[in-house]
């Protein structure tokens, strides 16, 4: 993580090096041929795609966000908050967000599960790199290939009806189909789809703690638990801090498995599929483009609270 | 310590690892369960689908006549050509982008490269799927709207995540090098073309690793801006299967094992790079 930067290490420090011997400071730098120009023509290409495909949607959302515009028509009438006051108090574009809430759950059972199954193999463990491959791959596969996967393993006769059926239980309900199970269904899929990638970044940062600590542990008689509450968990804090949030994030846009499963039909909706439908099925760009906002600014706080809880070292890069 | 602590702490480790054990076998069992039964379907015929649960294997495993109707009449093999050409160009575009930008941030000081990369930071922070509503509008005007262009645009412009890659790998590069080259009279495009691209070889890969995946598994870029069927990649002409297949499972099943095959030879042979490629991906 440490180099030279030629701006904050004083010349002195830096001539230390054999072969260095010019100072490092920017002005000498520039002295090298670099003119002004130089690093703009660097960055022309990757700034005109930054702008034009990010920063200019997101103006144009937040002015979108207070007209009427159905997309089409060449004007677009100042309607001011409108839209977000119809977010606000029309319960059936409110209400998609307990939707969410099954995910949140499903997200939470994910990260445990992740740390879990991470711990286990964190220890001596047989085939650890077989049962590793195992539970991550899912997180490679394509999502519509997920998505009929679960689509046959919930519909009736299916994979998990005839694994209910050998222990006994025929009375199921239609997994898909009922507005009562639908959300429990699919989040389950989405844990399934999603654990793989926490869990190797789990495993990742506790096999990154040195054997020492363990060894030096097991001379003090530490337990397994013992390990995992002193060595283990201070080891991913930062880690775990980024997949909650991260976990939450996901879990208010989930989109693509209940787009591909239902089309958010029996109450399957979620917040995304209704903003996506509402700007491009019902051509209400304005309103679509207010539901985006309320989202992205719910997402930015979120993502605030983390840097916040956990300052990063990025920083530096920009000294 | 008695002799009976002993044999009490060794059955509580013998305990202990029996479910250890158990856990992860039950957890890759969660994890095959659901494909194992889409490869048997994949296998069986349609009278097999009908009239078997979908726990029994198929009787013929060498029954290919369901990939071959996935791949003839599915438009996989039109997806997959569609898929390989935009992956291969905005790859290519996403490598180039990252490494120019990240080249200027690291190795220049000029006025403004606080606000530069502080507009690439910040952009990391915009879920892309909120922003699509407005997208589409600026998609729509540079007339890239179902095109393969429009796909392979927003592929390389919105990979800010490839950038940090770069940064952090270029810093290990040392600064000497450069210098030492421009004293040989080499100017800045030399230097980024002849010593720094090659040097970053490791983040590139790294960078094509988990681009290509990324690539490969999107599903509503390709669907929203690219609906006309020639145009399908390999995630929608998938999608697509539900409707004419609707009643015919083991079409559907052989043709999610098609797109599912290639994920799975990639993976046995990159495990480790994949493995390091999303740690360095997800941490930033």
């Amino acid at each position: 993580m440490t180099r030279l930067e030629p701006g904050a290490v004083a010349p002195g420090q830096a001539t230390s090096l054999p072969g260095a011997t010019k100072p490092l400071i920017p002005g000498k730098k520039r002295a090298f041929g670099g003119s002004r120009v130089t690093p703009w023509l660097f960055l022309a290409v990757p700034l005109a795609f930054l702008i034009v495909l990010t920063y200019v949607p997101v103006v144009n959302m937040l002015w979108y966000s207070v007209t009427d515009w159905d997309g089409l028509s060449p004007d677009k009438d100042f309607v001011g908050f409108d839209n977000f006051v119809r977010i606000f108090t029309t319960p059936a574009i409110f209400q998609v967000f307990f939707v969410s809430l099954y995910y949140l759950v499903g997200a939470i059972a994910q990260l445990v599960l992740a740390l879990y199954l991470a711990t286990l193999l964190s220890f001596k463990t047989r085939f650890s790199n077989l049962f590793k491959g195992i539970i991550f791959f899912p997180y490679l596969i394509n999502g519509v290939a997920i998505g009929l996967v679960f689509l046959y393993f919930f519909r009736p006769g299916g994979t998990l009806d005839a694994l209910l059926a050998v222990v006994g239980v025929q009375d199921t309900p239609q997994w898909l189909g009922d507005p009562g199970v639908v959300n429990v269904s699919l989040a389950a899929s989405s844990v399934w789809r999603y654990m793989g990638l926490n869990f190797v970044l789990f495993l990742g940062a506790i096999q990154s703690v040195p054997a020492e600590q363990y060894e030096a542990a097991d001379l003090d008689g530490a337990t397994s638990f013992d390990k995992f509450r002193y060595i283990i968990v201070p080891s991913i804090r930062r880690i775990l801090g980024l997949s909650f949030i991260l976990a939450i994030a996901g879990a208010l846009s989930a989109f693509e498995m209940p787009y591909v499963m239902t089309g958010g039909a029996n109450g399957s909706e979620t917040f995304v599929i209704q903003t996506v439908n509402t700007a491009f099925k019902f051509s209400k760009v304005g309103l679509a483009s207010a539901m985006a906002v309320v989202l992205l600014v719910i997402v930015l706080v979120i993502t605030g609270i983390q840097r916040w809880l956990f300052p990063d070292e990025k920083k530096e890069v920009a000294s | 310590m008695t002799a009976q602590s002993v044999t009490r702490g060794r059955l509580l480790a013998r305990a202990g690892t029996t479910g250890k054990y158990a856990s992860l076998v039950i957890a890759s069992l969660c994890a095959l369960i659901p494909l194992i039964t889409i490869v048997m379907l994949a296998f069986k015929t349609d009278r097999e689908y009908r009239s078997t649960t979908p726990l029994t294997p198929p009787s013929n495993w060498l029954n290919f006549s369901n990939f071959v109707t996935a791949f003839t009449q599915g438009g996989m093999v039109q997806g997959f050509i569609n898929t390989g050409i935009i992956l291969l160009v905005s790859v290519t575009g996403t490598i180039l982008i990252g490494t120019m930008a990240a080249y200027a941030i690291d190795r220049f000081r000029f006025r403004g490269r606080k606000l530069v990369f502080g507009g690439f930071l910040l952009a990391t922070l915009v879920p892309s799927v909120t922003t699509q509503v407005a997208t589409f509008q600026v998609i729509n005007a540079l007339e890239l709207f179902n095109t393969r262009g429009a796909a392979i645009v927003l592929f390389m412009g919105t990979d800010i995540v490839a950038i940090y890659i770069f940064l952090q790998f270029m810093q290990s590069i040392p600064v000497s090098l450069d210098e030492a080259a421009m004293l040989d009279g080499a100017n800045r495009f030399t230097v980024y073309w002849r010593i720094i691209l090659p040097l970053l070889r490791p983040a590139i890969a790294t960078v094509i690793i988990i681009k290509g995946i990324a690539v490969y598994n999107e599903f509503y870029i390709p669907f929203l801006y690219m609906p006309s069927q020639d145009l399908g990649v390999i995630s929608t002409s998938l999608f697509r299967f539900m409707g004419p297949f609707g009643a015919q499972w083991e079409v559907i099943a052989a043709g999610t094992l098609l797109v599912i095959i290639p994920t799975l030879i990639v993976f046995l042979f990159l495990q480790r790079h994949i493995y390091n490629g999303l740690t360095a991906g997800a941490t930033k």
